[in-house]
């Protein structure tokens, strides 16, 4: 499902310049990010989902059927500014547990930061445009901007037997009829040094998305969510704290 | 020597041994325009290419009782090309008058199955082990392999056309559901109205794009999420849910095969495709009509414990859509249908 594009044409570039100008000893080397999920800490995989009843900032009981969710422009960039692009997009889909990809010859050295989106921005949001995004239905409806989603999260809340489902679907928020804003964002994580085989824990929080800024009311705002604007904006906000840089292991 | 013998097998025209040079011609699928634009390649495996002899084979065998244990039942009887290759019956009838719980899958575009999990509930993988199972079915051809095997390379035909089509006259149950798979991933539909509309070769009525905007309007249809949009003309996600239809679960599905209660009671999201053929509808055929099923959707939603969350209504029993509304939705699902799809020469009885 997945086209990962390792280095882009860039990237080689900037890797050439640099051991021509500086560090004849800089080599390049594969990668691993690995994307975690949690619950204020409480470990979260596939494996939980459906059975698990995890208590949100608003203190409905939840459980998770499906998680999925699009991150594009990884970007590593240094001290002096140089970008390594790492990947054009990436579909982690904790649902089937594909929460991992591997990256191929990446100048090994050390960064201040990654950067990545969380969806697409105006730029890449063109609608149909991925094949392997059409085909996983990853599709956002062009009343409401097109493009693709940038996150799906599915599951129920309320006390057992009396369940009722929420769908947390996030992407282009829609203003008016044929009116559009953009909504994805930004994620600047640490920095760390690269060396060959290093496993990289990107976590993303997910009890944060009902938490910070906005104490999300299940009851009020659990599907139909998509054609809402006030609903894909407080999405925003509270995305921008749910990521966080992990483990690091080399 | 070994020149000469070949030669004097092909004057012959029939050859038996099973070290033929015989080279099946290759006969790549033929996408079509929307869905090389817009998805995935199929899914062809590399031990089964497309070939003449093999799809012509595979064609022959899928419309030929033989693989039955008494030679009345073909394949093409529960899975007609007049009905996109489903029965117009709820339930099949297995060649000793028996029938079992689940409505005859129609079959096209399988090879953009990309997850290769077959059957309303997935058990099988690939499309090659999914003809395996029809035969040896005591409800349905109630046959046994080595019997079909054997039956098959007592013919007076079939021995040679396995040799054009495998380079082998010996035949057994792996050539047998190579050559159907092959026929199988030939039966393409993306003919139909609303395909032409995509491509700029046809119109809709109003009522049809009103009906295209409910299924894609997250606060009415929302049928979307999982059969497709117009940038993935499957018309289905391939997946597995629960979409309501019983708030006690007998037939689990999904959670037969994968053991896990959470699937219990999900099937797969049939593709929209032909609708107008292939009635009736649901893993078990209980609606005659795309009335009841939108109905369903509407106002019928029942809810069990592994209900899909995108069943969002289901505690006012549905969408609740108009009257129009389902008049629109109903002719948008229409346009999905392929005519030329159900009467292409290609996939008739070549026996």
């Amino acid at each position: 499902m997945k086209i990962i594009k390792t280095i882009l044409f860039l990237s080689l570039i900037l890797f050439v310049t640099s051991c021509n100008d500086d560090d004849d000893k800089l080599t390049n080397g594969n990668i691993t990010l690995n994307f975690t999920h949690n619950w204020d800490g409480q470990s979260i995989s596939s494996s939980e989902f459906n059975t698990t009843n995890l208590t949100n900032a608003n203190g409905e009981i939840i459980s998770i059927s499906k998680l999925r969710h699009l991150i594009s422009n990884i970007n590593l960039v240094k001290s002096n500014g140089d970008i390594t692009s790492l990947s054009d997009y990436v579909l982690i889909d904790v649902t089937n547990n594909v929460t991992s990809i591997e990256i191929k010859d990446v100048p090994l050295d050390t960064y201040s930061n990654m950067i990545f989106t969380f969806g697409f921005n105006e730029e890449d949001n063109i609608d149909g445009e991925y094949l392997d995004l059409n085909s996983t239905s990853w599709n956002w409806p062009l009343m409401l901007g097109g493009g693709y989603h940038f996150m799906q999260f599915e599951g129920k809340y309320g006390a057992t037997g009396i369940e009722n489902p929420f769908a947390y679907h996030m992407g282009t928020a829609r203003v008016d009829i044929g009116v559009f804003e953009q909504n994805f964002f930004e994620v600047t994580l640490d920095g760390f040094s690269l060396t060959d085989n290093t496993k990289i824990e990107i976590k993303m929080n997910i009890a944060e998305w009902f938490k910070n800024p906005f104490t999300w009311d299940l009851k009020v705002l659990n599907s139909n969510l998509m054609p809402n604007y006030d609903a894909q904006k407080m999405m925003n906000q509270n995305g921008k704290s749910v990521f966080s840089l992990g483990e690091i292991i080399q | 020597m070994v020149g000469f013998c070949f030669l004097s097998c092909e004057e012959d025209g029939i050859q038996t041994n099973s070290y033929s040079t015989y080279t099946p011609i290759p006969l790549p699928l033929e996408i079509p325009q929307l869905f090389a634009d817009n998805i995935l390649p199929p899914i062809i495996p590399i031990n089964n290419p497309q070939t003449v002899e093999g799809v012509a084979l595979g064609r022959k065998l899928f419309f030929d009782p033989i693989l039955s244990a008494d030679n009345k039942q073909a394949c093409a009887d529960c899975h007609s090309p007049e009905n996109a290759f489903t029965d117009s019956d709820r339930f099949s009838e297995g060649i000793d008058g028996l029938t079992g719980n689940r409505n005859s899958m129609p079959l096209f575009n399988m090879a953009w199955n990309y997850d290769e999990n077959f059957f309303w509930d997935g058990r099988t993988f690939s499309l090659e082990k999914q003809a395996l199972e029809p035969v040896r079915d005591p409800i349905e051809m109630h046959n046994t392999w080595p019997n079909a095997m054997l039956s098959i390379q007592n013919h007076a035909d079939y021995p040679t056309l396995f040799l054009e089509a495998f380079g082998t006259s010996t035949i057994d149950s792996t050539l047998i559901t190579k050559a159907l798979a092959q026929f199988e991933r030939t039966l393409i539909s993306a003919n139909s109205r609303f395909d032409k509309h995509l491509l700029g070769q046809g119109t809709l009525t109003t009522s049809e794009l009103n009906g295209f905007n409910i299924f894609m309007d997250e606060t009415k249809g929302d049928c979307f999420h999982c059969h497709g949009n117009a940038n993935n003309p499957l018309w289905t996600d391939n997946d597995f849910h629960n979409n309501g239809l019983d708030a006690i679960v007998t037939d689990i599905g999904l959670g037969k095969f994968t053991g896990d209660p959470a699937d219990n009671g999900k099937f797969k999201s049939p593709s929209l495709r032909n609708l107008k053929f292939t009635a009736p509808y649901m893993h078990d055929g209980r609606f005659a009509t795309l009335d009841e099923v939108i109905n369903h959707y509407s106002e019928g939603l029942l809810n069990s414990p592994t209900i899909d969350p995108l069943m969002k209504a289901v505690n006012e029993g549905g969408v609740q859509l108009s009257i129009t509304d389902k008049a629109d939705l109903k002719a948008f699902l229409l346009s999905l249908s392929d005519d030329e799809f159900i009467t292409n020469p290609a996939f008739q009885n070549p026996n």
